[in-house]
C-alpha cells in the first residue's frame, strides 16, 4: 500500500498537473481562510497561498522548478491580464481626459515618490544590488512590476512579495493619512490608493465608495504605465 | 464560444507589444505596450465588445491567484530576504506611506485649483 503511494507520488509529481492543481486548491483554501479570519489586508489570500505552497514545496523536498513546470501556466497569464488593464482605464476615459494634467502630474510625482524613497531608504540601510533593482517596481500591481523588474535585472519574484507586502502596508496607511490630512474628495482617496498600493488599494477604495474605487483603479493603471516609463529611462540612463 | 474573441484579441494586442518591444529594443514590458495599444484600439472603435469585457473581466477579477506561482518563487531568495529583511521593511513602510501622502497632498491641491478654473471659464 505505502508503496503504492510512493509510485503515484512519484508519477504524478513529475506531470505539471500535480502543482497546477495544487496552486489553484491551496490559492482557494487561502481565501476561505482570510474570509474566516476577517478578511484582513495583512493575511491577504495571496500571501497565505504562498506560504502554504512554500511550506507543501520545502515539506515534500521539491525544489521551486518542478513547481513552476506546473504553475506556469497561471503564471502566464499575468501578460494577458496587463494587457487587459485598457478595459479599466477605457471605461475612464472621460474623466481622464477632463483631468489629464492634475492626473498626470501627481501620478509621476506620486509613482516618483514611490520608487525614489524606497530604493534610497534601501540604499542607505546598505541593501543588495539586486534587492534595489527588485524594490523599484514595488508600488505597481504586479504583472506590470514584474514585467518592470525582469527588464531592469532584477529578481522577479522577490518584486512579487514586495508588491504584495506594500499592497497589504497601503491598506493599513492610508486610512489614517487620509484622516490626518483631511482629505474629503473621494477621487483624491481613491487615486492616492490605487496609485501607491496597486490591486489592494483599489479593493479597499471600491469600499469607500464606487467614485473612489473608479479612481483607484485609474491611478493603478497609470502607476503601471508611469513607472515602466521612468525605470525604462532610468534605466538607460544607468 | 463567447470568450474566445476577446481572448484571440487580447493574445494579439500581447503579441504585437512584445513584437514592437523586440523590434525597438525598448525596456519596457511587452505587455504593457499591449496594453497601450488595446487602448488606442478601444478608443479608435469606440467600445468595448463584449466578449472582450467578459474575458477581462474575468482575468482581473482572479489577477491576486496570477501573482502565487512567482511569488512562491520567494523560496530561492530566502538568503537575499535574510541579510537585508531590515532594509527591506523599513524602505516598504516609509515609501508606501510617503507615496499615499504626496499624492493625496498634490492631486487634492490640483483638483481644487482645476475645478477653481473651470468655474471661472463658465462664469466668464
Amino acid at each position: 500500500m505505502a508503496d503504492e503511494i510512493v509510485d503515484i507520488w512519484v508519477y504524478l509529481s513529475a506531470t505539471p498537473l500535480l502543482w497546477l492543481a495544487a496552486t489553484f486548491i491551496v490559492f482557494q483554501g487561502a481565501i476561505w481562510l482570510n474570509a474566516r479570519l476577517g478578511s484582513n489586508p495583512v493575511l491577504h489570500p495571496v500571501l497565505l497561498a504562498m506560504a502554504g505552497l512554500m511550506l507543501i514545496l520545502l515539506l515534500t523536498g521539491t525544489d521551486y522548478d518542478t513547481y513552476f513546470e506546473g504553475a506556469q501556466f497561471i503564471h502566464f497569464m499575468l501578460g494577458p491580464a496587463t494587457v487587459a488593464l485598457a478595459i479599466p482605464l477605457y471605461d475612464h476615459r472621460h474623466a481622464i481626459r477632463r483631468l489629464i494634467l492634475p492626473l498626470i502630474l501627481s501620478g509621476v510625482v506620486g509613482a516618483g515618490t514611490a520608487a525614489l524613497s524606497a530604493v534610497g531608504v534601501a540604499w542607505l540601510l546598505g541593501a543588495d544590488r539586486l534587492t534595489l533593482l527588485s524594490l523599484a517596481p514595488k508600488s505597481v500591481t504586479s504583472p506590470i512590476a514584474m514585467g518592470v523588474t525582469e527588464k531592469l535585472g532584477g529578481l522577479p519574484s522577490l518584486t512579487a512579495a514586495l508588491v504584495l507586502i506594500t499592497g497589504s502596508l497601503g491598506c493599513m496607511l492610508a486610512p489614517p493619512l487620509i484622516r490626518l490630512l483631511g482629505i474629503r474628495d473621494d477621487k483624491v482617496k481613491g487615486f492616492a490608493m490605487g496609485l501607491a498600493a496597486h490591486g489592494f488599494g483599489t479593493a479597499q477604495a471600491f469600499g469607500i465608495s464606487a467614485t473612489a474605487g473608479a479612481f483607484a483603479g485609474l491611478g493603478l493603471s497609470m502607476a503601471g504605465v508611469i513607472t515602466a516609463l521612468m525605470l525604462a529611462l532610468a534605466g538607460a540612463w544607468i | 464560444m463567447h470568450a474566445l474573441p476577446g481572448i484571440s484579441l487580447i493574445l494579439l494586442c500581447q503579441l504585437a507589444g512584445e513584437t514592437f518591444v523586440q523590434l525597438l529594443e525598448l525596456p519596457i514590458p511587452g505587455p504593457v505596450v499591449g496594453m497601450l495599444i488595446m487602448l488606442a484600439g478601444l478608443v479608435w472603435h469606440g467600445a468595448v465588445p463584449h466578449s472582450l469585457r467578459l474575458v477581462a473581466d474575468t482575468l482581473l477579477r482572479y489577477l491576486a491567484l496570477l501573482f502565487v506561482p512567482a511569488g512562491v518563487g520567494l523560496m530561492v531568495h530566502f538568503d537575499l530576504i535574510g541579510r537585508d529583511w531590515l532594509a527591506i521593511g523599513l524602505a516598504l513602510l516609509i515609501s508606501t506611506g510617503l507615496a499615499i501622502a504626496v499624492t493625496l497632498l498634490l492631486f487634492n491641491l490640483l483638483l481644487k485649483s482645476n475645478n477653481s478654473a473651470e468655474g471661472e471659464r463658465r462664469g466668464g
